[in-house]
């Protein structure tokens, strides 16, 4: 029973063992851990040596400088704007327009079905 | 001769394809709801016309005349489809009537989600 | 003591399904009492169901195929005229999830609906959904499958719409329930196709004697497509995102199990009712027979595809929290539509015998999808729980007006981040272990598949990344001073989605071997499914 339990699954290309992913990522972090431990342990807090670097400009207050939900990725939509305005346009919100695709589906089956 | 025999086979056919065209090209919510009785009646045609039999009677068996019975199971799932249609039809207008209210337009195209 | 337990197990399939239907119309009379004892009612009913169904999983998982008739005690007659509920490996598999669904909403419908009127009405919905789900994934039988499927439906429309007051609510339940009747009623028209060639309305009987002439492959168009709009497959997918928003948290999350009963309907078409005709020749290309499967595998495997892609692409634009799942659930229904489109492609004639075989990756893919459908079903309910646990505590579904909510949601922030790893494909949990056969499997039907697959699981990421970084990251907003925890029944229902996606996480050799290998092996052998009722088939 356990070692059912902790035994791999093989996908026939590959396998995979979470357990041993578990115990290696540990063994990682705790290795981490240490050569973290060599560091320097003094410095001063609350002073400058732990702010933000901004490169000399003003720090505003946190509520506006925090990236709302709509701006985060705008690089990536600005660039895909043709995609997205297809499926802007495609998903209109009509009631008619769900029955119309359903009904355009149905014909492309009964073509590859029935004709072809 | 084939033809008075195959008239219930394409009145099943006309009235999917109308009540089909009303549910996609109709803007009024109602007539959409129309479409869908209509296409409930075709199918429930199609299912009773399935059960019958040339010359046949009503398939009661207290005090018949005898002869050939048309199939009953049909008839069967055909009240069971009628009941069903009928409560979908019922909740449906409901949802109509609190719509009216919010939206103050029976317009479907005016009524979509917040698509942002 | 044994013989008890026997017994149960003998009538459990029917148990399964009536005693959520009895709780659903005793539910009003005891909330007539009181309102708390009504709610632990309620919970000891669907508590009830799922010891049925985890009785019933456990004997057909070693046992093989149960089967139940109503109305008769002695065997099968011959014609078979009676209804049959047969239970074999993939419906029991559907039964678990059509069970552990039900109860985590229940659970945390108790602090989230508290302040709520009209709930008797609820709940008494609520397990009437449950008896649809149930009925629908349990029956042998085309008909009963049809009034399950519309008892679903309209339990559905009607808790869709439970908060009458708000616009969203209201234009998505009539959205849900005119898109539901008419694949409903495109079934029933299929349905009748049946019964005017072969007379016969058992799924068994339907298969033992199913010759694919032109009417049948009509039927097969019509419910492929009716089955497949009804479980949010491009591009009839768009009243999904409107449906999972409107309706309550606790109701989407049971939403997520119909939609999957949904999608079981298509496999059991394809796979038992229509099983072997299949492999008939279209058309004959030179050396290439193109066979039916050929041609539905590479039509679905499409449309499952673009799916992923329109989903994926959707969520990253949108900016309501519950229409970003809503999309982040139809890519993952796309996963599922795919592993088992390009099994279906792997259809050939095994030598030999006649029985319909598929290749190596072709089983590997199935075993990937369906093993996927049980994962998706957690992630999703998981992340609508917290999706409502927020709506609870802020009283706001739109990302531009959240912000710093882990300082004091710290158990919420939690089981989001869970929730966010298994959902995006990230080991150690359940997502990576389903999403890894699927990649390696449909690598070998074609490698723009794979390609496609991994880069909108990447995506999926970018998405939650989003949401985490503007709901939870960031400062204090002055908005949102009064944000307390949420009370403990949300709490405890999180954590039993959690926990059980960590334990599917970490121990997937043991789920793969006893859970889905028996429902995969039920979908590829017809002939068992067909000769527990027809007998020596």
């Amino acid at each position: 029973m356990i070692d059912q339990l902790i035994s791999t699954f093989e996908t026939g290309n590959g396998f995979w063992n979470p357990l041993i992913w578990i115990t290696s990522f540990v063994i990682a972090f705790l290795i981490i851990y240490i050569l973290r431990g060599f560091g320097k342990k003094d410095y001063k807090k609350g002073t400058g040596q732990t702010q933000v670097f901004l490169s000399g400009n003003p720090e505003y207050e946190k509520e506006k400088m925090h990236v709302k939900a709509s701006n985060v990725y705008w690089g990536f939509t600005e660039a895909l704007k043709w995609i997205y305005n297809l499926f802007k346009k495609i998903h209109t919100g009509n009631t008619s327009d769900y029955v119309l695709w359903f009904v355009v589906i149905m014909a492309v089956l009964f073509l590859i079905l029935g004709v072809i | 001769m084939m033809i008075t025999f195959n008239i219930p086979f394409i009145a099943v056919v006309g009235l999917i394809l109308v009540g089909l065209i009303a549910v996609v090209f109709k803007r009024n919510l109602i007539k959409i709801v129309i479409g869908i009785t209509l296409i409930e009646s075709g199918v429930n045609l199609f299912l009773i016309t399935l059960g019958y039999r040339e010359g046949s009677i009503a398939p009661i068996y207290s005090s018949s005349p005898g002869g050939i019975m048309s199939l009953p199971v049909p008839q069967a799932l055909t009240l069971t489809s009628i009941v069903i249609g009928v409560a979908v039809l019922a909740l449906m207008i409901s949802f109509i009537i609190h719509i009216y209210k919010l939206y103050g337009t029976l317009d479907a195209r005016k009524i979509r989600g917040d698509e942002e | 003591m044994n013989e008890m337990l026997d017994y149960l197990v003998l009538n459990s399939p029917a148990l399964v399904v009536a005693i959520p239907l009895l709780g659903a119309f005793l539910t009003p009379l005891v909330g007539m009492i009181n309102g708390k004892l009504r709610n632990l009612f309620v919970i000891f009913i669907t508590l009830l169901t799922g010891f049925f169904a985890v009785l019933l999983a456990n004997d057909v998982f070693t046992n093989g195929i149960r089967t139940y008739v109503f109305g008769n005690s002695s065997p099968m007659t011959n014609p078979v005229v009676r209804i049959f509920f047969e239970v074999d490996g993939m419906s029991a598999f559907m039964a678990l999830i059509a069970v552990i669904l039900p109860i985590v909403a229940v659970i945390y419908s108790w602090a989230f609906m508290e302040k709520e009127t009209g709930l008797n009405k609820y709940y008494t919905l609520i397990l009437l959904m449950t008896t649809g789900m149930l009925g629908m994934v349990l029956t042998g039988d085309m008909f009963n499958f049809f009034v399950f499927l519309e008892i679903t439906s309209i339990a559905t429309a009607a808790l869709v719409a439970f908060w009458t007051n708000k616009k969203n609510s209201v234009q998505a339940a009539f959205k849900y329930i005119v898109i539901s009747s008419i694949g409903a009623l495109f079934v029933l028209f299929a349905i009748a196709i049946f019964y005017g060639q072969y007379n016969a309305l058992n799924m068994a009987v339907i298969a033992n004697s199913i010759s694919y002439s032109f009417l049948d492959k009509i039927a097969l168009g019509l419910l492929i497509a009716a089955l497949a709009m009804k479980a949010a497959i491009a591009p009839m997918h768009m009243w999904l995102p409107d449906t999972y928003s409107g309706a309550p948290s606790s109701v989407t999350v049971v939403i997520v199990g119909t939609t999957l009963a949904s999608l079981y309907g298509v496999f059991r078409i394809l796979f038992t009712v229509y099983g072997r005709q299949l492999l008939t020749i279209m058309r004959q290309i030179g050396e290439f027979s193109v066979t039916s499967s050929i041609v539905l595998g590479v039509f679905i495997v499409i449309l499952a595809t673009i799916t992923i892609v329109i989903g994926v692409f959707m969520a990253l634009k949108s900016n309501d929290f519950k229409r970003m799942i809503g999309y982040v659930a139809v890519a993952e229904i796309g996963y599922m539509a795919l592993a088992v489109g390009s099994a279906i492609s792997t259809f050939h004639i095994a030598d030999g015998t006649a029985a319909v075989q598929m290749t190596s990756y072709g089983e590997m893919a199935l075993t990937g999808g369906i093993f996927h459908m049980i994962n998706d079903a957690l992630d999703i309910g998981l992340l609508f729980l917290v999706a409502g646990a927020i709506y609870y505590a802020t009283k706001e579904t739109s990302l531009n007006r959240l912000g710093g909510l882990s300082r004091k949601m710290k158990y919420t922030t939690v089981f989001f981040l869970i929730a966010l790893f298994a959902a995006s494909g990230l080991p150690p949990l359940n997502g990576f272990a389903s999403k890894l056969i699927i990649y390696q499997s449909i690598y070998q039907v074609n490698p723009i598949l794979t390609i496609v697959a991994i880069l909108c699981s990447i995506m999926i990421l970018a998405v939650f990344v989003k949401v985490f970084h503007s709901a939870f990251l960031g400062p204090k907003l002055p908005s949102l001073k009064n944000v307390k925890e949420v009370p403990k029944s949300m709490l405890i229902s999180m954590g039993i989605l959690a926990f059980l996606i960590i334990l599917f996480g970490l121990f997937p050799e043991y789920i793969i071997n006893n859970i889905v290998e028996p429902a995969v092996n039920a979908l590829s052998n017809p002939g068992s499914y067909i000769s527990a009722i027809v007998g020596g088939a």
